[in-house]
């Protein structure tokens, strides 16, 4: 039963639109551990929606059954009104589904322009040995996707590192092109895992602006785990907070940060 | 004075030139920009096309004769545009440095009262929002990139292309009134008003003629043989009257190229990609290309190495007389030309200066060897002297007249004069008009007959002509015991050291001569990494007693030079430390074009000083810094005060 509410306009104008995936309990198992049991939420068009939790909480796992990874035993995903049968994740991201990891999985040996090229192969239609020869019909879809991927390359300002080799490029700027080359796939939903793990504070205010600037410009939703507390309260419309495989809590920054249940999971709680 | 009173034809003003080149080499490029990765290029044809759709829409906007109009952002051929469009309107175009923080923006903008503001991006909109409180005068503002500003208030925010598309719409309507005013301006019309960076106290407004500017561009044009065909690549401040010159003067004069980099991290690939034919950087831009070359040759393999110092060494033995046209024997010749093939020219390449055949440097004396290290892989570089009042140009080296100790020789129309002081006095065609709402400042500047004191002390040589600059007139002064007090020469005498970026000399009217040193942290930081010294910041390398050691051998080595010099032997640094920051702009230790502000220095700092004087061996301070987006922090620290060997003067008359 997909929520058809017409969706809301947040505090700072920006206007949310109708649930555009839905988690429908959700178990997935691994032999005999429960990553996931049983969880339902759902993520509206055009909001920052983030997954928080304790270590091992299951968060990863949660994005990887979104981006197709995993396939759950129980539940089923729910995509743009209809069930999602389950796919590779290419096919996940031909729906339009992009993401980043938390371990940076970029192509060390090929310059950052490359890499975000290689986010516009799911809208390339030629074939390799058309491709080979680069003549018509490629060499146009080459030039098309080249523009995509340079509007890309400049809305994140890394212009100065385009032809230069990602293995030389420090962490910061590894995971900035891992942005990049998620929204070259121009996705509906973009999911970031971890984006701002192992920043400085100053990296970390550059990402959340991208965020910001990403969901502002385009309108895309972003679904995103974060360990800092203080940058998910900052950026996100709606929080879920996992703690051991469950649900714990579903709401707003505000909902959130006063439920006891979260404030037991993040503060620890006595058991006597 | 020598000038011509008419200009030449009808040439009068910017515009006019501008409608010269547009019909004269319709289809040459005018400007080029990367973005989105690729050159875009316009023609003088489609130039003026953009600027007359920008001006009439300025029109309509509600421009009026004799307005201000304010451009901020950086290098843009849109806000070069503006600058001729708001002059199309009849107004005054004021670029302002983008990285001013607000409060600067929000003198310069109340004092010249703008009316109109053209920002190139959001941070500099949100800069101008922040102050418009305190801008009575102010109404509209134009931008030129939309990212983010979707959601601002917009009744007097306006984007940049569609002010073009009204302009473009209204074309018949308002032409003629554009026109008119066109046709109004003369030579004596104001070309544009720059602010001053200011050593001392509060940015002057200096207004400029259109006589000032054409005048300017046409002697120094000729004076360098500058061409149409000619490409600049445009990365300096706009609000810099170096940058009106090169990139809206002499381009519009001649009618070459202007490149914009697509931005400002990018300005080496750019340079390389451009490969500019008439480039003018300052001293310091040249200093970080040499130790990022002389870095990199660090890690080269030993082969390389070794190819490397034999063909530098060649050059420089013959490098700059071959550029110069003297004779030179027929075996070095082949030599050169080896080394040209297999090193010079690939490096050349990379720096991107592969093409320059006027090269300029100038704002501050440049190493010897920086200099002579780019001379003699046959780069044409030289160096001028001239200041914002003067539009640019008073000296500058004729081609085959060459030195580093040397600012060259008057430019074409100017006279210089040298006070009883040893003050540098100038006049010329380029002299400026006024300061802005300050006749007092312009009085104290410019005498009645039109000379301007440069406020530096000098002398020409007799021999060649050439004027050779010691250091500010101010600055000069005196030690307890009456020798020479020159701290500028004791300075760049330090910078010129890779591993030292800033060095502040004190001793004025004391018994010895002192020193601040800042650090080179790329320099510094790749000496620590090949010898495995580990740092967590910079604060830590800067007091790590290695570097403190290797400091202290480049002050000996320089009191030992110094001491050669009878009359400033008495600026040897007694005692130094090295700073545990970076002097900086945003704290206002240095001016926007990184000149050391001394005075604030001096009170700033002043635990340290009384430091320095009174034999102590560790100082402990705090100190507040400004970060990029105008907060504040401290940060504090304990330093250490050492002491260099100095040479005794009488040691050198033992020697004499």
């Amino acid at each position: 039963m997909l929520d058809q509410t017409e969706g809301y306009v947040t505090a700072d104008g920006r206007k949310i639109g109708g649930v555009v995936m839905e988690m429908k309990n959700i178990t997935l198992r691994f032999g005999g551990v429960e990553a996931i049991k049983d969880i339902s939420f759902d993520i509206r068009e055009g909001e920052i929606r983030a997954i928080i939790g304790p270590n091992g909480a299951g968060k990863s796992s949660m994005l990887n059954v979104i981006s197709g990874f995993y396939i759950p035993q129980q539940g089923e995903v729910w995509y743009k009104g209809a069930p999602r049968p389950p796919m590779k994740p290419f096919e996940v991201a031909r729906q339009g589904i992009a993401r980043t990891f938390q371990n940076i999985a970029l192509f060390e040996g090929m310059s950052v322009l490359d890499n975000v090229m290689t986010g516009r192969l799911t809208q390339m239609q030629t074939g390799l040995f058309a491709q080979a020869f680069w003549k018509g019909k490629a060499e146009a879809e080459e030039t098309e996707n080249r523009e995509k991927a340079e509007k890309v390359i400049d809305f994140l300002e890394i212009q100065a590192i385009r032809k230069t080799p990602v293995a030389r490029l420090p962490y910061g700027l590894k995971k900035r092109v891992e942005l990049a080359r998620a929204l070259a796939a121009e996705p509906t939903i973009l999911l970031l895992d971890e984006p701002m793990a192992g920043m400085n504070v100053e990296e970390k205010e550059d990402m959340s602006r991208f965020i910001l600037d990403v969901n502002d410009e385009f309108g895309t939703t972003i679904a995103l785990i974060e360990h800092d507390m203080g940058v998910v309260m900052d950026l996100s419309d709606r929080v879920v907070v996992m703690d051991y495989g469950k649900k714990i809590g579903d709401g707003t920054p505000d909902e959130v940060r006063s439920n006891q249940d979260v404030i037991d999971a993040y503060l620890g709680v006595s058991h006597d | 004075m020598t000038q011509s009173q008419s200009g030449t034809r009808d040439l009068l003003s910017v515009p006019a030139l501008l409608e010269r080149n547009a019909t004269a080499f319709e289809n040459a490029p005018a400007y080029r920009e990367k973005e989105f990765g690729i050159w875009q290029s316009w023609t003088w044809g489609q130039t003026r096309e953009e600027i007359e759709a920008l001006a009439i829409g300025l029109i309509d906007l509600g421009v009026a004769e004799g307005d201000f109009v304010a451009v901020i952002g950086r290098n843009r051929p849109y806000l070069y545009w503006s600058m001729i469009a708001a002059q199309m309107c009849g107004a005054i175009p004021v670029p302002l440095y983008q990285d001013a923080v607000a409060e600067e923006m929000a003198y310069v903008l109340s004092h010249c009262g703008a009316r109109f503001v053209i920002a190139g991006d959001q941070e500099q909109v949100d800069k101008v929002i922040e102050v418009q409180a305190e801008l009575p005068n102010f109404e509209q503002m134009i931008y030129l990139d939309p990212r983010g500003l979707r959601k601002y208030d917009h009744s007097k925010l306006h984007q940049y292309s569609h002010i073009q598309d009204v302009g473009r719409a209204k074309r018949d309507e308002l032409q003629a009134e554009m026109k008119a005013r066109i046709a109004k301006l003369d030579y004596d019309s104001t070309c544009v008003m720059l602010y001053t960076s200011g050593t001392t106290g509060k940015p002057k407004g200096v207004v400029l003629s259109n006589r000032n500017v054409i005048e300017t561009s046409k002697s120094s044009s000729e004076f360098d043989g500058l061409r149409q065909t000619d490409d600049i690549l445009a990365y300096l401040p706009m609000a810099w009257v170096g940058d009106f010159i090169f990139s809206v003067g002499q381009a519009l004069w001649t009618g070459f190229c202007t490149n914009c980099p697509e931005s400002a991290d990018t300005m080496h690939v750019d340079l390389r990609e451009i490969g500019p034919t008439y480039y003018f950087a300052p001293p310091r831009v040249f200093e970080t290309q040499l130790t990022q070359v002389m870095i990199r040759m660090e890690d080269a393999d030993p082969i390389k190495k070794r190819l490397f110092r034999y063909f530098m060494d060649q050059a420089k033995k013959v490098g700059p007389a071959i550029l110069d046209g003297h004779s030179v024997g027929l075996m070095d010749r082949l030599k050169y030309a080896l080394g040209e093939l297999v090193i010079y020219g690939p490096l050349k390449n990379t720096l991107g200066f592969s093409r320059v055949r006027v090269g300029y440097t100038a704002g501050e004396a440049i190493g010897p060897e920086i200099f002579d290290f780019y001379r003699s892989m046959g780069i044409n570089l030289k160096q001028l002297y001239g200041q914002t009042e003067a539009t640019v140009f008073i000296t500058a080296q004729p081609d085959g007249q060459v030195r580093s100790d040397t600012v060259g020789v008057k430019c074409p129309g100017v006279e210089l004069k040298i006070s009883d002081s040893g003050e540098v006095f100038y006049r010329s065609p380029g002299v400026f008009v006024e300061y802005y709402k300050n006749p007092e400042s312009t009085a104290g500047t410019k005498d009645a007959e039109g000379w301007v004191a440069t406020g530096d002390a000098g002398f020409v040589e007799e021999d060649t002509g050439h004027l050779r600059i010691i250091d500010r007139a101010k600055d000069v002064g005196k030690m307890a015991n009456g020798s020479l007090f020159a701290p500028k020469y004791v300075e760049n005498k330090l910078k010129f050291f890779p591993n030292i970026l800033e060095a502040v000399v004190f001793g004025n009217g004391r018994e010895e001569c002192t020193a601040f040193i800042n650090i080179d942290l790329t320099a510094v930081g790749n000496w620590a990494e090949r010898n495995n010294i580990s740092y967590g910041s910079y604060q830590e390398l800067a007091g790590h007693p290695q570097v403190l050691a290797a400091v202290q051998s480049h002050v000996e080595e320089i009191n030992a030079s110094v001491a050669e010099d009878e009359m400033l032997s008495g600026c040897q640094v007694h005692r130094f430390v090295v700073l545990h920051k970076e002097l900086d702009a945003d704290d206002g230790e240095l001016t926007r074009t990184r000149k050391v502000r001394r005075r604030i220095i001096e009170e700033k700092f002043a635990d340290i000083i009384a430091a320095l004087y009174d034999g102590s061996e560790k100082v402990s301070t705090t100190t507040e810094v400004t970060y990029e987006d105008g907060r504040k922090g401290s940060i504090s620290a304990t330093l250490e005060i050492r002491s260099a060997a100095v040479q005794t003067v009488s040691q050198k008359m033992a020697a004499e």
